[in-house]
């Protein structure tokens, strides 16, 4: 098992034909991800050639779902017109089959795009969005795996960890770390950096907590709001596997955006301190630098009699 | 990104919300003559500037720092009065609680009309994360401190989430109008000014519009003495008239610059520069330096996708910073290849003659590869297998120069 992705899930790709989509489901088909074909309005009917295989082009995802019975889609759509993408495969998989997994990597939509388009999406229970703004979610498999996003697949392996992150290259760094300890990973998710988002932390300790691969989790925050310590509240509560915590900048200025849209500490609150309290305060192991985050974690499963 | 004061009335009035008569002047002479214009006895001459606290701020000389005068925004009795405010606030540096010891030069200023002011409110307008929707916050303690009022008084901050495909519902505003004491003719008026707010809160991708005070006249007319706003910088594709409303002396030239070039740079006060791939990374970085006894002198994430010439780029800009005595480089290789940010890195150190130590912290795609062109260089370039490692290694190098 894994959560919401499965290691043979048939993902769609919206934006296949442009730069991005196509760079990225080349290197999605090559992990071994199984890419079933993808949609960008008025290029229906067309072909792209991921890999030396020839994958099928449909000019809406109405179309593309009726005709792959798809599980999943993953968005390289621009920002203007991201929202939009969002919206119309959360209809469609709705209207078809009352399910599916929508992940949107694309970075620098609109917030109040995005308030309608998790609105949207929340008004459709069956549907998932993950993102934007974020890496994707993968499950590493014995032989490849479902990668959907743009992480790095090589670096993973199929184990018992769940990774959690706001954060795309910091989600690669505790994977590393999970590797340093000779451990792998159930299902890695990046939930990204931006205000508005769909998917978040405790929808994933939610799904981690029933998964029976996942033993243990790592959890990874940033500064601005306060998702963290809600679902560190939450989870002292509800969560009784494992898990390891880091929050990143400690350090960051308050009123300067770092980088991503939500990080920011306004009128004094979301500061990595908070977080890193909460954190605490729920039992969550905490690592004050990821490069320990290893080590944090392989205590925590001795601990928890997992070594 | 913000906008002055007088920028935010202006689209206010654009958008049927009542401010009052007001001129924006950039010398003393034209605050004379907007003071002839107005017609009004009374006037408030207010600095403009993007930091909130102006009215309990300090005017200082901007060279000698010598004291100039207490408050930034005054109210004037007066056209002698106007005279000396405008020349005591032009071309001086404001200090404000939100604008740090160094303060702002005020170049602009707002001469606006007086009013016969019945209450003070206070209202905002801003996407809430928690709810996912756009949230108006209002009480009737208007002129204060509002984050004092939520600590101590938080039953007098009132609430209305409006649910976005339903828009702003007449009872949420009778609810809101009603919580701040108002009725008949005031509270029709709030709640006129409130759809016509939240209309130009979406239509112009605001992120945050703060009026405080919003006043009750004594004619029951709502009416919006101060305007804070600032919006999405996501949404600037389809707003072309933000180039117009940009004031760039506010912000840092750096980061500006930065940012044209797809980099995303915020200068800090320590010395160890930093130069990362990703956000949450970057910040990382900088949290572990000071874990290990440094002090980031900056932010920078390269983002995903970075050339050679952006790491050029990224490494002049860390240099200009004169209190930069080490670089730590931290790419985590996703979609980046290490080789590449390595022959980046060799490039730039000889294009800029580095001089000050450089750690080069690898891992993830091609990490070997890079590691290697590292390692040939003659360059002085120190390698570290994990941030912790390259935290340590920058600090004892620029330790071992003092």
């Amino acid at each position: 098992m894994s959560i919401w992705i499965e290691e043979d899930a048939k993902v769609l790709v919206q934006g296949i034909t442009g730069k991005q989509g196509m760079f990225h489901a080349d290197k999605m088909v090559e992990y071994g991800t199984n890419i079933v074909g993808g949609c960008t309005p008025g290029k229906g009917g067309q072909t792209v050639e991921l890999q030396g295989k020839q994958f099928p082009v449909w000019h809406s995802m109405t179309e593309a779902i009726k005709a792959t019975d798809a599980d999943a889609t993953v968005i390289y759509v621009p920002p203007p017109f991201a929202a939009e993408a969002i919206m119309e495969a959360a209809d469609a998989f709705d209207y078809i089959k009352g399910e599916g997994v929508i992940v949107c990597i694309t970075e620098g939509i609109p917030t109040l795009d995005m308030v309608k388009a998790v609105a949207y999406v929340e008004n459709r229970p069956g549907v998932r969005l993950i993102g934007p703004n974020c890496p994707g979610i993968i499950t590493p498999g014995e032989n490849g795996g479902a990668k959907i996003g743009i992480m790095p697949g090589h670096i993973h392996a199929k184990g018992r960890i769940g990774i959690v992150s706001k954060s795309g290259t910091l989600t690669y760094e505790a994977v590393a770390q999970t590797m340093s300890i000779h451990e792998g990973q159930s299902t890695c998710i990046g939930i990204g950096g931006d205000p508005v988002n769909g998917t978040g932390f405790i929808d994933c300790l939610a799904a981690f907590e029933t998964d029976p691969q996942t033993e243990a989790i790592i959890m990874i925050g940033e500064i601005g709001g306060n998702a963290e310590q809600e679902a560190a509240a939450w989870a002292a509560e509800n969560v009784s596997k494992p898990i390891v915590g880091f929050v990143a900048g400690a350090t960051a200025p308050p009123g300067k955006r770092m980088g991503h849209a939500g990080a920011i500490i306004s009128g004094g609150k979301g500061t990595a301190e908070e977080k890193f309290e909460a954190f605490r305060a729920a039992g969550i192991a905490c690592a004050m630098d990821p490069s320990e985050l290893g080590k944090v974690l392989l205590e925590s499963l001795k601990a928890a009699g997992l070594r | 990104m913000n906008i002055h004061e007088y920028q935010g009335k202006t689209l206010l009035r654009e958008n049927n919300v009542a401010v009052l008569e007001g001129v924006h002047c950039t010398t003393v002479d034209q605050a004379l003559s907007a003071y002839d214009s107005l017609g009004s006895k009374v006037v408030a001459v207010k600095s403009q500037i993007h930091a909130g606290g102006r009215g309990k701020g300090t005017l200082y000389h901007p060279e000698t720092r010598e004291h100039v005068m207490d408050g930034g925004v005054k109210i004037a009795f007066s056209r002698d009065e106007v005279e000396s405010y405008a020349t005591n606030i032009l071309g001086n540096v404001l200090v404000t609680i939100q604008t740090g010891d160094q303060g702002k030069l005020v170049s602009n200023l707002y001469i606006e009309a007086g009013c016969d002011i019945a209450h003070e409110y206070y209202l905002a307008l801003l996407v809430d994360r928690d709810n996912k929707s756009v949230l108006i916050m209002a009480s009737t303690e208007g002129g204060m401190d509002i984050e004092d009022v939520a600590h101590n008084t938080p039953e007098l901050i009132h609430k209305v989430v409006v649910d976005p495909n339903a828009g702003l519902l007449g009872f949420q505003k009778r609810d809101l109008g009603m919580s701040l004491g108002l009725s008949g003719a005031a509270l029709k008026s709030f709640g006129k000014m409130l759809t016509n707010m939240y209309t130009m809160f979406v239509r112009e991708d605001c992120a945050m519009v703060e009026i405080n005070p919003l006043v009750r006249t004594g004619a029951d007319e709502i009416v919006a003495l101060d305007s804070k706003i600032s919006f999405d910088e996501n949404a600037e594709f389809r707003h072309k008239k933000w180039d117009d409303l940009r004031d760039l002396s506010e912000e840092e030239d750096v980061e500006i610059r930065a940012k044209e070039t797809g980099l995303s740079y915020v200068k800090l006060d320590g010395n160890i520069g930093c130069l990362v791939n990703g956000a949450g990374l970057a910040m990382a970085t900088m949290d572990v330096i000071k874990l290990y006894g440094g002090e980031p002198a900056n932010f920078l994430d390269v983002g995903g996708g970075a050339n050679e010439e952006q790491v050029k780029t990224a490494f002049s800009i860390i240099l200009e910073d004169p209190n930069v005595k080490g670089i730590l480089v931290n790419i985590f290789g996703g979609i980046m290849r290490c080789d590449i940010i390595a022959r980046g890195v060799i490039a730039a150190t000889e294009a800029l003659s580095l001089e000050v130590p450089l750690v080069v912290r690898l891992a993830g795609t091609n990490v070997d590869e890079g590691k290697k062109i590292l390692a040939a260089s003659t360059l002085n370039i120190h390698p570290a297998d994990d941030l912790a490692e390259g935290a340590k290694k920058i600090v004892a190098l620029i330790g071992g120069d003092e």
